[in-house]
């Protein structure tokens, strides 16, 4: 294997982690979306790549999965949502922003200390994807917790799936199966989240979890 | 051999699959038991045919079961050690089983998990891996645990569960880590890996600790000893019986398989030392209790511990022993702890039947509600009286002859050597002579409350002799621990096997001929039950001469002399109850002397001012200080944690999500910071 492809590779996981940061560091509803939706496509990308260099076929309908339902489908019907919430304008207000990017980068840090010297026998494309893709689940977990607003979480879960589609196609030999299934999983988890926004919506008035908090009956009320 | 083994064992887990629907049609209970007696019977023949064999130490054949954990196949072995306290679980489970299929048992909740409570201590016993062995351990606990809470509609028996099932899961909480410390530094869980590789330093020492807490745990050594005075009562009868004459037993096998085979040979003297302390202590403690409490089956359940506190001393001894190279004092030791072990499982069984008949017959426990039964039920008397005797240790019977053999071994612990040791062996001589008299006084006021004098209630009164089936059921142990008491010679010689397991092969077992030896060399005491019964008997025959002679007058029948008391009105058919010795009256003179100190005894009086007229009382109590020192900080540590995972509950999603998180980065963390190093 020659150096373009592993750069190619590096590239394209390197991108997905920056847009992880970026959704990360954006405070507009709309703008969280659209950096998902940029972050779903690089991930098609990355997964056909994978597919050419890897001569594996059926990385190309992981590739296309991504791209029909990450960066088209999801995206759209949120800002539907958005939209018909009346979101546009809502901002963010949780963990401050430079220190949500510095705890990224803890994260990131820590993740690429743990699995260098484990994969050290590993192929070197695998190593540096798994590392990029630990980063992108450990941010995407990072931003479910910095954020208050339901659509953010929801985003923050769908970018953690990313990172694990990410470190799945990195690595030869995934079963189509099991990656139709995960598929299959975040469209449910999203439609459940979705129905979930709305319930809340509809109570509270609000899409901040915390009125949740509220209504469990056992906390001060 | 081990294929038929595996067979009986899967015969009783088949009747305890059948038990369930059993239980409830009229003759399914008789069934499940009479199959327990035919598959403890089996067991007795295979135990006794691998002793006589002389099933070789450690290299004896391996049975690997098609099934067992996910990382191999589960092992069955019958080494010595095994063969041994398999019969001890053979005898004591047959005449259980016995009992209970002459005595049907009251509820059909105890029928299915009595065959799978003997299969889990047969598995137990003949396990040859880690894993086997804790299957069968913790199937033992469980099942036992279902038998003492069949009974749940009292809430006193459910609690003597709750404290039960916990104590049972602190056994297995300390013993999983035992093995797997074992197994860790082993690389296996085969007994016979773990033998190749004998733990040494801190990892040996954790091990001890370990063991001992688990092992210790479920066989009732102080000061974990708490669960056995109330479980025992809650249990139907023959269910005590077999908790105390062999879950106990199987407990200290797990002990002495642990600590003395497959920790190595090589342990240094002081291992013995707190087998040695907690086995004195808790010998001394349950003596003492068992002549404080007034519930039959506690009194019993207190002896039991008393007795579990000798054989730990015994395997203490031999551990001391062993470690200073003196290898025919090791032998005598474990063989006075494996004889001990046998005996008692015997006539603890015995006495815990009778306890059982009594409580059927004259409808109570307390010994405060019985009395006089020897007019009503001589039979049971008669087998109560020989286990009382052997309990009691009194020659020829078979307390006495592992008693002695065990204080043998105490006295002989000067020859160690080691100073502080020599200090510990006098002082355990004593505690161990002061808690066998101590024994025979709780054993004399049990049989004098309960079949002596006259009945203490009209229900007692109204008592009557079992039926002909259950009183072979107590015949057959009575003339087993007369057996065992007149032959313990042949008895350790069958045990050599386990012996030469214990401690190598080179160790003989301390018996001649018929004949017990107390010691090494030729000058050593010895014991000859058969020449003392002889003696015993020409002695009791002149006495029954020389009175006959002085006195040729037949034998009448007068009136009873009532001590002094004026004759009791009419409405008190029974005599006055206050003229008759009580329980808590004869407890007395031991409470108040070493009551107080030992057991926080308290005694008041409360008298009425003059002019009040409530009638004056007098209240005696006594608590054991275990209650106070492990079980009520425990339960306190657990409303604390309790407390606090509460507040866990009241977090929000992102907390809860923050928490998982944290988890996961600091697990990571740990992960990066191993590979740096």
């Amino acid at each position: 294997m020659g150096k373009l492809p592993y750069d190619i590779a590096h590239l394209l996981g390197g991108a997905m982690l920056l847009l992880s940061f970026v959704l990360l560091y954006q405070r507009r509803v709309q703008a969280v979306i659209n950096a998902f939706g940029l972050q779903g496509g690089v991930l098609a990308l990355a997964a056909a790549w994978q597919a050419w260099v890897q001569g594996a076929p059926e990385l190309y309908l992981t590739a296309l999965i991504a791209f029909v339902a990450k960066a088209l489908l999801i995206p759209l019907a949120l800002r539907a949502i958005v939209r018909r919430m009346n979101l546009h304008r809502s901002v963010e207000t949780a963990l401050g922003i430079g220190a949500s990017m510095m705890a990224g980068v803890a994260v990131v840090a820590l993740a690429i200390l743990v699995v260098l010297p484990i994969t050290a026998g590993a192929r070197a494309i695998a190593r540096e994807d798994l590392a990029l893709a630990l980063s992108v689940v450990l941010l995407g977990m990072l931003m479910m917790i910095t954020r208050r607003n339901a659509i953010s979480q929801v985003v923050g879960l769908m970018s953690l799936e990313n990172g694990l589609v990410l470190a799945a196609v990195g690595v030869a030999g995934m079963p189509l199966v099991v990656e139709l299934s995960t598929a299959a999983l975040v469209l449910v988890v999203f439609v459940v989240a979705g129905v979930f926004v709305f319930q809340i919506r509809e109570r509270f008035d609000s899409v901040d979890t915390a009125a949740l908090e509220r209504s469990r009956g056992e906390g001060p009320s | 051999m081990l294929t038929a083994l595996s067979l009986v064992l899967a015969a009783l887990l088949l009747l305890a699959a059948a038990g369930v629907p059993l239980a409830r049609r009229p003759g399914g209970a008789r069934l499940v038991h009479g199959g327990c007696v035919g598959a403890c019977l089996a067991l007795v023949v295979l135990a006794a045919w691998a002793l006589l064999a002389g099933a070789g130490g450690s290299a004896s054949a391996v049975l690997a079961l098609p099934f067992g954990p996910p990382w191999g196949r589960a092992l069955l072995a019958l080494d010595g050690l095994s063969a041994w306290f398999l019969l001890l679980l053979g005898v004591t489970g047959a005449m259980a089983s016995l009992y209970a299929l002459a005595h049907p048992a009251a509820q059909p909740g105890a029928v299915a998990p009595y065959p799978l409570f003997l299969g889990g201590m047969a598995l137990a016993v003949v396990a040859a891996d880690g894993f086997t062995l804790m299957f069968g351990f913790e199937l033992m606990s469980l099942a036992s645990w279902a038998l003492v809470a069949a009974d749940h509609s009292q809430a006193e028996n459910r609690r003597a569960a709750r404290l039960y099932l916990m104590m049972a899961a602190l056994s297995a909480a300390c013993l999983v880590p035992a093995f797997g410390l074992l197994a860790g530094h082993a690389g296996g869980f085969s007994f016979a890996v773990l033998r190749a590789a004998p733990p040494t330093g801190w990892l040996a020492g954790g091990v001890l600790l370990l063991g001992l807490l688990g092992a210790g745990g479920k066989a009732g050594l102080a000061p974990l000893h708490v669960w056995l005075p109330l479980a025992h009562p809650a249990a139907p009868s023959h269910v005590s019986a077999l908790m105390s004459g062999a879950m106990t037993k199987v407990a200290l096998y797990v002990l002495a398989r642990l600590l003395l085979d497959l920790c190595g040979p090589a342990q240094p003297l002081w291992w013995g030392v707190p087998l040695l302390v907690v086995g004195a202590c808790s010998a001394v403690l349950g003596a003492l209790r068992a002549n404080l409490e007034d519930d039959t089956k506690v009194l019993l359940a207190c002896s039991t511990i008393e007795n579990v506190g000798l054989i730990t001393i015994g395997l203490g001894l031999a551990l001391a022993f062993r470690g200073a190279d003196l290898g025919p004092l090791a032998a005598l030791a474990a063989g006075a702890a494996l004889l001990h072990a046998l005996n008692h499982g015997v006539f603890k069984t015995l006495l815990f039947l009778v306890a059982g008949s009594v409580l059927h017959s004259a409808g109570s426990r307390r010994l405060d509600r019985l009395g006089g039964l020897i007019h009503a039920m001589p039979v049971t008397a008669g087998c109560a009286l020989v286990g009382i005797a052997a309990a009691a240790s009194l020659p020829p019977l078979s307390g006495f002859a592992s008693e002695w053999l065990l204080l043998q071994a105490l006295l002989a612990g000067w020859r160690t050597g080691d100073i502080g040791f020599q200090v510990l062996a006098a002082a355990g001589t004593a505690l161990a002579a002061m808690a066998a008299a101590l024994a025979a006084a709780a054993m004399v006021r049990l049989f004098g409350l309960v079949f002596l004098g006259r009945p203490r209630t009209p229900r007692g009164a109204g008592a009557h002799e079992v039926g002909r089936l259950e009183r072979w059921a107590l015949l057959i142990p009575a003339g087993l621990t007369l057996l065992l008491g007149l032959l313990p010679g042949p008895l350790l010689g069958l045990a050599q096997p386990a012996l030469s397991v214990l401690l190598g092969s080179a160790a003989t077992a301390p018996a001649r001929g018929f004949a017990l030896l107390g010691g090494t060399g030729e000058a050593s005491a010895w014991y000859l039950p058969l020449a003392l019964l002889l003696v015993l008997a020409a002695a009791g025959l002149l006495v029954a001469l020389a009175v006959r002679a002085r006195s040729p007058l037949e034998t009448r029948r007068g009136p009873v002399w009532n001590c002094g008391f004026i004759n009791p009105p009419d409405y008190l058919p029974f005599g006055d109850p206050l003229s008759q010795p009580t329980a808590g009256g004869i407890a007395q003179p031991l409470r108040r002397m070493l009551g107080t100190s030992l057991l926080a005894a308290r005694e008041g009086v409360d008298m009425p001012r003059p002019g009040e007229t409530r009638a004056a009382g007098y209240t005696a109590s006594f608590a054991d200080p275990a209650f106070g020192w492990v079980v009520a900080p425990a339960a306190r540590l657990r409303d604390a944690v309790a407390a606090r995972c509460d507040r866990l509950r009241d977090f929000s999603i992102r907390r809860c999500l923050s928490l998982g998180f944290g988890a996961l980065l600091a697990l990571l963390a740990l992960l990066a910071w191993l590979e740096a190093h």
